[in-house]
This record gives structure tokens, C-alpha cells and sequence, in this order.
């Protein structure tokens, strides 16, 4: 069995309950068919396998090195991006227009899940890329398309988003940089971007930035950030662009991936779209940008509980509690108590994880008012949630490795460090907080959050036995949502956001397990056993954490508003 | 170069595997894949296609499921297949079989006849000499290098130990190594395209070939019985009290590895 991945849950949650199969029904997806899903889920599970995972490690211990002139990285990730380009995964969901073959967004993600698990780190140069080239694809003019998208997609650029700053991180509003008109139409960029993955390295023919700056005169705040193209290398000259690179960040985790202070001197940009609509643009792909992140944050604590579950069922330790003899044989960890505990709390995190991240990217195949709507109100969860819990599988898996697993001798420990950035990039937990309180449940007169209380009870009907907690859950939520916008005081009201994060989070979940487990209504079978199991775990042992969440909210304590930081100490 | 390529579909050698109870591989209870060493035979059909240009076609004698190993095949890149496909041909022996490919070989006038050396399934390693016989052509067996010119083929053989030097001209059979070259992966156009190539059908009676030539009916050979790979024994512990150097040397010794 893979221990980087599970082709098993996949095919469960692709085939038995989202039934992605039936999207083939679709124009835009016809010419497909679970042929070609299983054909491309196969593909992705080798190369990742064989190209990916094996320098997994390695890429971890020898990080990308910058001498003043050329930033080195190990050559496996070359060798492994080329591999995956010409694989044309990159293009796979792009229209068939750009070269791509229309794949739906549940199936790629799904595909893109192996390689996250495999290597977080190599795998990111090719999200970003991909994210990239959506944007302009989305945004960019025809001529900016074939120019940038193109060589994108075929593997030969490599695509990087310059949004923060060193004064600027979760408040793009802040952003400095400053791009001046010219007279031939382009923009001179100065400035610095901070945190910028991918910013600089040899692994491709060309980089494109895609770099949020004020135009000259511009107003303050958001409304005056625009987007432009920075290539590194001029694709008219072929010589270096005004991208300095500053020095490389060395970071806890995802060591693979070079993370950049660019300095942008006099550097030409193109402009995107329009002056002042940049941010919006950044966020118009931001709903799968986060996905992805929760996607990865999903890829690393599977990896980590298949890890763990293997080595738990080898590991021989002690005896069960009642055997009094001492030469009796010692039993594979597995059977105690309190590591079945860790086990079975890490697989309720992560397969109830997966089943929202692929539960989220099929929205994006069938859009609709309603799907659209209801999948701005999960991406704060979608991105926030898995950051947390799948981060904790990672913890749980080092626990179960004892020692060993806080040693470098098992890979464990390198999963829970990878994974620890989930939460902080793409809008850290706390900027999702705000998100779903702030904006999400609130915007469209609350007919978002209604929507996703609406699907949640519908779901805990049809399943009696674990229903009636979930839909108490979702009635306290709706309940504690109005309480705190009564009085219409949103300092008051988001005080307390990230509680109220969690508490919606575990409430999404134990919907997500409540699907699970209606998808595996009479099947017989261990897998299905497990998933029995799973979601009377996650109902009975996880969704009652949110009773004292909300309890909080209910109350309208403003404690962290009202303290001053000097009591801190 | 009209190339044709053998490939086999075979039980997982990575999972468990059995044979039926009339002996014959058990295909319904094993996850079934091309035989390993048949893809590094696609890789080098591609290999020469992209070359020296031509057409690269692959041949599978197999029951109906071996469709699923077939446009594997096709998606890494050759043009069109013939699935060879009969109830009768259940339980062919190597000689039955190897009577069906020539056949459908012949339907196909090849320049190139490439295979892998063996299969992970049966391990004889006969079929591509027995091939060689039949359609009176050469057999260079074994390759872990592959040069044409023109006409001329010139192969490295691998042996125990070393390699030989052997050429032919075509039309000729070369069987393949999997240190020949490294298979590329399926592209994903090239999974939506496997979709779109042909793949003939034919039957024995489409070869000319009646059904008791083939088959249990038609085996030269018989299985009487098998037997699973006895269980792994724990093997000898060596404890070093001053003398763990001479144990090793005769362990080795008498092992002849040294």
C-alpha cells in the first residue's frame, strides 16, 4: 500500500460519492471519461511516486543555495519538474483553446494531491506556475496569453505572485511598490517583495512575476493597486530584467521551494486589465489559490497518517494492559488504546479533510449562483481548516513514532514542519477568521452562510443515527451568527473570529463525515468499516469541541479587545 | 519503419498473485498491468519512430479485459493496435501462442518486430526465438542497446558476463532489456488520444488458425501442479565472539559468492 498517498479514498470520494463521472455529461467535460480519470489518477500516482517522493527528503536537508549570482537547487527537482510538464498536467484543466484538455478541477486536484504528499516542496514550483498562468488566462489579453500562458502551460516558464512586502504581509493595502507609466505603454517597477516562492532560480527558461504595485499617483488603500507581468529575462531581448535577487529566505519547512527577497529596480512590467483593479484580480483566483493551500495542507497529514499507521501495525512495544507476563511477546503499537486514539483522530482529520478540498474544487466544475456563492463561504474553511487538523495528524504521527519520530531518520517530522506554513501563507488562520465572520456569512444578507446551513441539515436528516448533533451544531451556528451581528458592531462582533473559525470548521467536517458515511451505506468491508467508524468518531469525540467555542461567542466576551499589551508582560 | 510491438497483459508481479484452478494465471482475482519489460520495447519502438519516422503498432494476444493494457499502451504513444482475442486461445502453451502472433505478424509485414525478454508471468523467454522460427526472420534476443541503420540493426547483447555485439538485417525480432532505456509516462493528450486510436479485433478464424491448435487442446506443455514460494525462514544469526570474520568468509564461501 502507498504510503504517500490513497488511490482507495480517492476513488471512494471521486466515483462513490461525488460522483464525478456523471461531469463527463458536461460539454466542457465530454470528451472524458473514468477512463481517462483513472488513466490520469495512475499517471500521477507514478510520477509522483517515482520522481517526486525520492528526493523528497533530500530536498529538505540541502536547500537551494544563492553565491551572489546563480541560486543552486538539487538537480531531482529539475529532472522531476520536466517530467511533470511534459506529463502536460500543468494544462490538464486549461480549455482546450490554451492546449489543455478541459480536465474538471476535482480530477486534476485529485491528481495534484499526489504530487503535494510526494514533495511539497518541488511540487510548489508548478502550483505556483499554474496559478499564474489561471490568472492571465482569466485577466490577461490574448497577445499576454500567448506571450506568458503558453510557455507556461508547456512547462518552459515558471509563474511566481508578488504580492507582499516587508511592511506588508496580511495588509496588501500597504503595498508600496511603485510601477510608473511610460510612453510605449509599459511600466517602470521599483520596489520590494518579500516571501516571494519560486522567485528566483535556474529550473525554467524564463520566470514571469505577476506583481501588485501603485501607479504613480494612484490613490492609497487597495483601490489604487495594480497588477503587472515582470518576466526575469526580456522576452524581446533575452536579457536580464530589473528582478535583483535579494537574498533567498531560509525557512522551517518546504525547504525545496527557494523563497526570495526580489528587489524590482526600474524593472519593465505589463500592464494586466486595468489600473486600480489589481487585488481584485489576485482574488478572483484566490478561491482555488486557497483550496490548493488546503489541498497541500490535506497531502502532507495523509502522508503523515499512512506513515504512521504503517509503522503503528510493525512497531512491536509493550503488552496489552491485563497481560501480567513478562515473556510474553510484545504487541505492534497498533492495539494500544491511546495510539489507536492518535490513528483514528488523524484519519478523521484527514479524509474528512479531503473529501472538503474535493468537494470544493467540484463546485468550480459546476458553477452556478449557488455553488458559486457556497463555495465563497467555504474557502476560508477550506483553506484554515486542514492548515490546522491535518497539521495535527503530522503532530499525532510523530507521537506515534516515539523517538524516532523527532529524529531525521523518519520522515515524519520534515511532513509537520512542511505542513506548519499552510496556516500562515494565502491569508494566514487568522485573516480567514476575519474572512468568513467578516465578509463570507455577512455578504449577501447572510444568504451564504444560510445556504451552507441549508445542504448541512439536509445531509443530517438523511442520516438519523448521527444527524441530530450536526444539525443541532448547524442551528447553534446560525443562532450565534445573528447574536453576534445584532448589534451591527463589527470590532465587537469579530473579536472572537478565529473561535468562530474553528467552530464552523468542525461543524463542515462533521457534514463532510456525515456524506462519507451515507456514501458507504450498506457496503461491506474493512474501507467502509473505516469510514463507519470515522464519522462516529469525528460526531461523537470531535464535533462536541464546539460547544464551548460558541458558548464564548454567545456570551460577547471582548476580553482580547479590551486588554492593554502591556499586561503581556 | 513499420514497427510492431509484443505486448503482454500480466498479473502485478507487486501483488499477490495465483493461478486458476485448471492452472492457467488467474487474471479475475489479480490487478492486471503490461508486462514490465514489454514497456521498455514500447519505449524503444518510439524511440526509432522518432528517429527514422514509420509507425509503431501494438500487437496483444489476450483475453477481453487485456483492453484496459492496450490503450495503456497506446497512450505512451504508438499509432494503432490489433487485439488477437478468442475464447479457444484459454490455457495456449508458448508454441500455440507464439502460432497466433506470427500469424497476426504476418497480417502486419513488419520491418521491426520488438518484445520485452520475458514476462513476469510465465519467464520462459521463448517466444521471441520461437516468433524468429516461424516467420523465418532474425532473432536478436536480449538487447540492452538498440542501433539502426537503414536496414541494418545492431544490438547489444546482454549476457552474464558481459554483452555481444550482434547485427541483422530486417525484417528481424529484437527482444529487449529494462536497461535499454527508461519508458516515458503516458502524456495526458496522450491518454485522450489513446481513446481515438484504432484497435483492430481479429480471431483465430480471422488467422486462419482452428481452435484445436491452440489452447489446453492445442498445449505442447502441461502444468501438473504448483506450489507457493515456501515462507521466508529467519535465516542463520552470526554472533562475533572473536570469530564473526571466518564465520562471514564461509557463509559467503559456501554460498559461492566467494
Amino acid at each position: 500500500m502507498s504510503k504517500v498517498f490513497s488511490r482507495r479514498d480517492l476513488d471512494f470520494l471521486l466515483y462513490e460519492w461525488l460522483d464525478a463521472e456523471a461531469l463527463t455529461a458536461r460539454e466542457r467535460f465530454a470528451e472524458h471519461s473514468r477512463e481517462t480519470f483513472d488513466a490520469f489518477l495512475d499517471v500521477s500516482q507514478q510520477i509522483a511516486e517515482r520522481d517526486f517522493a525520492p528526493h523528497n527528503r533530500t530536498g529538505d536537508l540541502n536547500e537551494p543555495t544563492f553565491d551572489g549570482e546563480t541560486v543552486t537547487i538539487i538537480p531531482e527537482v529539475s529532472r522531476a519538474l520536466r517530467v511533470f510538464a511534459e506529463s502536460g498536467l500543468i494544462a490538464a484543466g486549461f480549455p482546450a483553446e490554451h492546449g489543455g484538455l478541459q480536465l474538471p478541477h476535482v480530477v486534476q486536484r485529485a491528481c495534484f494531491l499526489w504530487f503535494q504528499a510526494a514533495n511539497t516542496g518541488t511540487s510548489a514550483y508548478a502550483m505556483l506556475t499554474a496559478g499564474n498562468a489561471h490568472l492571465l488566462l482569466a485577466h490577461g489579453t490574448d497577445e499576454q496569453i500567448s506571450r506568458y500562458v503558453h510557455p507556461m502551460l508547456e512547462g518552459r516558464f515558471t509563474g511566481t505572485m508578488c504580492l507582499s512586502e516587508p511592511q506588508a504581509g496580511s495588509s496588501l493595502s500597504d503595498v508600496a511598490t511603485k510601477a510608473v507609466r511610460q510612453d510605449d505603454g509599459t511600466y517602470r517597477i521599483n520596489g520590494g517583495k518579500m516571501w516571494i516562492s519560486g522567485g528566483d532560480h535556474e529550473l525554467s527558461e524564463n520566470i514571469i512575476h505577476l506583481v501588485l504595485a501603485r501607479v504613480e499617483g494612484a490613490p492609497a488603500g487597495v483601490k489604487g493597486l495594480s497588477l503587472f507581468i515582470v518576466p526575469k529575462k526580456r522576452l524581446d531581448t533575452g536579457e536580464r530584467n530589473g528582478v535583483v535577487l535579494a537574498g533567498l529566505n531560509h525557512k522551517m519547512g518546504y525547504r525545496g521551494t527557494t523563497n526570495t527577497v526580489l528587489a524590482f529596480d526600474d524593472a519593465i512590467g505589463e500592464l494586466v486589465g486595468e489600473e486600480g483593479r489589481g487585488l481584485a484580480y489576485m482574488f478572483h483566483m484566490m478561491n482555488e489559490a486557497r483550496i490548493g493551500v488546503g489541498s497541500g495542507a490535506v497531502a502532507l497529514g495523509y502522508t503523515g497518517y499512512l506513515h504512521a499507521l504503517a509503522y503503528a501495525r510493525e512497531r512491536l512495544q509493550g503488552r496489552p494492559v491485563g497481560d501480567k507476563d513478562p515473556a510474553a511477546p510484545p504487541v505492534p503499537i497498533v492495539t494500544h488504546p491511546d495510539v489507536r486514539r492518535m490513528l483514528l483522530a488523524s484519519k478523521s482529520y484527514v479524509e474528512g479533510g479531503l473529501a472538503l478540498v474535493l468537494y470544493a474544487a467540484k463546485l468550480l466544475d459546476e458553477p452556478s449562483p449557488e455553488n458559486d456563492l457556497l463555495l465563497d463561504v467555504l474557502t476560508p474553511i477550506v483553506k484554515a481548516w486542514p492548515s490546522q487538523w491535518c497539521r495535527l495528524a503530522d503532530d499525532h504521527a510523530i507521537q506515534v513514532h516515539g523517538g524516532y519520530g523527532y529524529t531525521r531518520e523518519y520522515p515524519v517530522e520534515q511532513f509537520y514542519r512542511d505542513n506548519r506554513l499552510n496556516s500562515i501563507h494565502e491569508g494566514t488562520d487568522g485573516i480567514q477568521a476575519l474572512d468568513l465572520l467578516g465578509r463570507k456569512v455577512t455578504m449577501k444578507g447572510g444568504a451564504g452562510l444560510a445556504l451552507l446551513l441549508d445542504r448541512i441539515i439536509a445531509t443530517a436528516d438523511k442520516t438519523p443515527d448521527l444527524g441530530g448533533p450536526v444539525k443541532k451544531a448547524a442551528d447553534r451556528l446560525a443562532a450565534t451568527t445573528a447574536t453576534l451581528w445584532a448589534g451591527g458592531d463589527a470590532e465587537k462582533a469579530l473579536v472572537n473570529a478565529t473561535a468562530y473559525l474553528d467552530a464552523a470548521g468542525h461543524l463542515v467536517i462533521a457534514w463532510m463525515w456525515l456524506e462519507q458515511r451515507r456514501a458507504a451505506e450498506g457496503k461491506e468491508g474493512a474501507f467502509y468499516e473505516g469510514k463507519r467508524l470515522a464519522a462516529q468518531y469525528f460526531v461523537t469525540h470531535e464535533l462536541p469541541r464546539i460547544g464551548p467555542l460558541l458558548d464564548l461567542l454567545d456570551s460577547g466576551d471582548t476580553l482580547l479587545r479590551d486588554m492593554d499589551d502591556a499586561w503581556l508582560g | 519503419m513499420n514497427i510492431v510491438v509484443l505486448v503482454k497483459q500480466v498479473p502485478d508481479s507487486g501483488a499477490e498473485r495465483t493461478l486458476s484452478a485448471d492452472f492457467s494465471v488467474d487474471r479475475a482475482s489479480s490487478s492486471n498491468v503490461i508486462n514490465e519489460m514489454d514497456e521498455y520495447a514500447i519505449e524503444e519502438a518510439l524511440k526509432i519512430k522518432e528517429a527514422h519516422g514509420g509507425e509503431v503498432t501494438v500487437l496483444t494476444v489476450g483475453p477481453a479485459g487485456a483492453t484496459d493494457s492496450i490503450r495503456k499502451a497506446l497512450s505512451m504513444g504508438p499509432d494503432k493496435a490489433v487485439h488477437v482475442q478468442d475464447d479457444a486461445l484459454h490455457g495456449s502453451c508458448a508454441v500455440a501462442t507464439s502460432k497466433v502472433l506470427a500469424a497476426a505478424l504476418r497480417t502486419l509485414s513488419p520491418d521491426l518486430i520488438l518484445s520485452g525478454a520475458e514476462s513476469t508471468d510465465g519467464r520462459v523467454q521463448v517466444v521471441p526465438h520461437m516468433l524468429a522460427e516461424l516467420l523465418g526472420v532474425a532473432a536478436l534476443t536480449g538487447a540492452r542497446k538498440l542501433t539502426v541503420d537503414g536496414s541494418q540493426l545492431t544490438v547489444e547483447r546482454q549476457t552474464d558476463e558481459g554483452y555481444e555485439v550482434v547485427t541483422a538485417a530486417t525484417p528481424a525480432i529484437v527482444s529487449v532489456w529494462d536497461t535499454i532505456n527508461e519508458p516515458r509516462y503516458p502524456s495526458f493528450k496522450g491518454i485522450m488520444a489513446a481513446k481515438k486510436k484504432p484497435v483492430q479485433a481479429l480471431t483465430l478464424g480471422d488467422l486462419g488458425i482452428s481452435g484445436d491448435e491452440v489452447g489446453f487442446a492445442g498445449a505442447t506443455s502441461q502444468v501438473l501442479e504448483f506450489n507457493k514460494r515456501p515462507a521466508r525462514t529467519g535465516g542463520a544469526k552470526v554472533v562475533d565472539e572473536g570469530n564473526g570474520g571466518e564465520q562471514l568468509v564461509s557463509y559467503l564461501a559456501s554460498e559461492k559468492f566467494v
